[in-house]
């Protein structure tokens, strides 16, 4: 037994991974099948890998088996190369943040303190775990001195949400399990709370393991996926990029199903893109300017930026003609619309782009000042792009091997 | 005072003369009682949080606690005189009460336990509460407001069955009920029987704001 311990810490020395499973089962009692058999795995630090798969293959019970809610039956489980399958339970789940589906905030204590349970159990100084509650608050989009003397039950679904991240982060673990934690809400506030969730992973650069049925989620949110089957046997463990490129069999790219190329569109964001200018003019130029600009530019409109740079409106030729050449300029034209921010997708992108006046997606930074546009030739080629580079990947990889 | 007055003129004046009597009675019940209710919370939530998540040692403790209420309590008394180490008087009516007090306490701290969400006891366990912690911190509290109900019906009910302790010497009101059955001659007799039975309808009203009192202090606001 010890020197097998030996063995597998030596084989982790030097690998990046934070969590290793090693031949890992699950026989559930008074069952012949396991519920999860043989299921080896590497999960590299600092990403998020998510666990997909259709109902009862097991990814929930793999994923409960890493902080021994369910204990394994076989097989070993490593923590930062630390065999940790017979530690005491407790405190290895004080180690790992844990974010459920019904989220399971605990109704009789406040924010506050359902924030500050683990802090407790770990005896950190009153001060230090009030520091703490108000920084994880803010931290997820919400204001300490409103929300912390509140009960769950006041709060909304997404707010609960967010106080359930806000709760499995409180001891700054390194490693958070999350089950389908954004199943049960919305699906306006799911999108806005999984964008919320990558801009803050981008900060806190966690290793978690994400557990979903939806391989639409898997894409947007996985740095890499791995496609359970029946008892948790892995069909494909990849990036998305490759997962949708290139399924590894029939059970993947059924479980993609249709539209792998729209669903790419996912993967991209727009700061990825390189943006195409359009002419623009400030909101004080005469209706002489804008004439001129126009005649000098191969476009039908020009875009009006107020003073600090934010687009207001499209404006044409005959949009001048018809007005007063006094009227400002902020008072003719159309409205523009279809702006997006530079971590929008391209799926997002292209769904603004299409009910557009112009057929193209004005990007602004996070001060709504404008950066550029995007038009469907962007996204063509963006997307031709992936799919190259991809396909030249493998070709390499393929004679190399 | 004739002997034609009306009852309740005969338990005036019954009142005017032995009220330090039926006050030192009541507070016997009162005290009888809360020992019994006392005891009987300790035994029955310790019985209910031992049980409450296996389905044969639960049945078996469900049917057992539910069997001691059917039994006759003027029988049980009368059992107990027999029985050394009780015999006659206070210590036999303690027994007798925190028996019939366990169903309600029991039966209300199982149910209470295991309603509790699975959802909050696992997170819970996830975030590394040990038994004992989610036991103390989570499950109880969150059940708190149904094993007080059981304790709130326990006490009404022994409040009750405490005056038939009487009748093997017992304190408590009972006292003046049997002394006014047993004279059934005497010109009190009928004051008697009725001062005692008025006093433990007005002790059951007042443990009934008690208790009131006491969720509202006892629950937290969360689950209120």
């Amino acid at each position: 037994m010890m020197s097998n311990g030996q063995q597998s810490g030596a084989r982790t020395n030097g690998s990046e991974s934070k969590i290793r499973l090693e031949n890992l089962s699950k026989t559930f009692p008074g069952q012949h099948e396991p519920a999860v058999d043989d299921l080896s795995m590497e999960i590299p630090e600092g990403e998020i890998v998510i666990f997909v798969g259709p109902s009862g293959c097991g990814k929930t019970t793999t994923m409960k088996l890493i902080n021994r809610i369910i204990e394994p039956t076989g097989g070993r489980i490593f923590l930062d190369g630390e065999d940790v399958t017979k530690v005491n339970p407790d405190h290895l789940r004080r180690r790992i943040g844990y974010v459920i589906q019904q989220i399971g905030l605990f109704p009789h204590v406040t924010i506050a303190d359902n924030i500050a349970t683990v802090p407790r159990l770990l005896s950190w100084d009153k001060k230090r775990i009030n520091d703490r509650v108000d920084e994880l608050l803010t931290t997820v989009g919400m204001d300490p001195g409103q929300y912390r003397n509140r009960y769950p039950k006041e709060l909304s679904g997404g707010q609960r949400q967010r106080v359930g991240v806000a709760r499995a982060m409180s001891a700054d673990p390194d490693v958070m399990l999350m089950d389908e934690p954004f199943g049960a809400i919305d699906p306006i506030t799911r999108d806005r709370l999984q964008n919320e969730f990558l801009r803050l992973q981008e900060q806190i650069k966690k290793t978690i393991v994400f557990v979903t049925h939806d391989i639409d989620e898997a894409i947007k949110m996985g740095d890499r996926i791995a496609i359970l089957g029946d008892q948790s046997r892995i069909a494909q463990f990849d990036t998305p990029e490759r997962i949708l490129v290139d399924p590894a069999n029939d059970y993947v790219a059924d479980f993609i199903g249709r539209g792998a190329s729209l669903k790419r569109l996912s993967l991209s964001r727009v700061r990825d893109l390189e943006l195409h200018q359009w002419p623009t003019t400030a909101e004080s130029a005469s209706h002489d300017d804008v004439n001129r600009l126009l005649d000098a530019s191969d476009q039908s409109a020009v875009l009006v930026l107020d003073d600090q740079q934010r687009p207001v409106q499209w404006v044409n030729a005959e949009h001048l003609r018809r007005a007063t050449p006094d009227r400002p300029l902020r008072e003719i034209g159309l409205p523009a619309d279809a702006v997006v921010q530079p971590n929008a997708t391209l799926s997002d992108t292209l769904n603004e782009m299409l009910t557009a006046r112009y057929s193209c997606a004005i990007v602004v930074d996070s001060d709504r000042a404008y950066q550029g546009i995007v038009d469907i030739d962007t996204i063509n080629e963006a997307v031709r792009g992936m799919r190259l580079a991809e396909q030249g990947r493998l070709r390499e990889e393929i004679s190399s091997s | 005072m004739s002997r034609e007055n009306s009852w309740w003129v005969n338990l005036w004046a019954y009142l005017e003369l032995r009220w330090d009597l039926v006050l030192e009675d009541a507070i016997d019940h009162v005290v009888i009682v809360v020992i019994s209710v006392a005891l009987a919370t300790i035994i029955g939530v310790a019985l209910g949080v031992a049980t409450y998540r296996t389905q044969r040692p639960r049945d078996l403790v469900l049917a057992v606690t539910g069997t001691f209420l059917t039994i006759p309590s003027l029988a049980l008394f009368g059992i107990f005189i027999a029985v050394p180490g009780l015999g006659l008087g206070g210590r036999s009516v303690v027994v007798a009460l925190v028996m019939y007090g366990l169903l309600p306490i029991v039966r209300n701290t199982i149910v209470g336990l295991r309603e509790v969400d699975s959802a909050v006891v696992e997170s819970a366990q996830g975030m590394g509460l040990g038994r004992r912690q989610r036991l103390l911190r989570v499950e109880l509290p969150l059940a708190w407001p149904v094993i007080l109900t059981g304790i709130r019906v326990s006490t009404l009910i022994l409040i009750g069955i405490a005056a038939i302790g009487a009748y093997i010497n017992g304190p408590g009101l009972g006292e003046e009920i049997f002394a006014g059955l047993a004279n059934l001659s005497s010109v009190t007799a009928l004051s008697d029987v009725i001062a005692g039975t008025l006093g433990i309808v007005v002790l059951a009203i007042l443990f009934d704001l008690f208790y009131v009192g006491v969720s509202r202090i006892t629950i937290p606001k969360g689950i209120r």
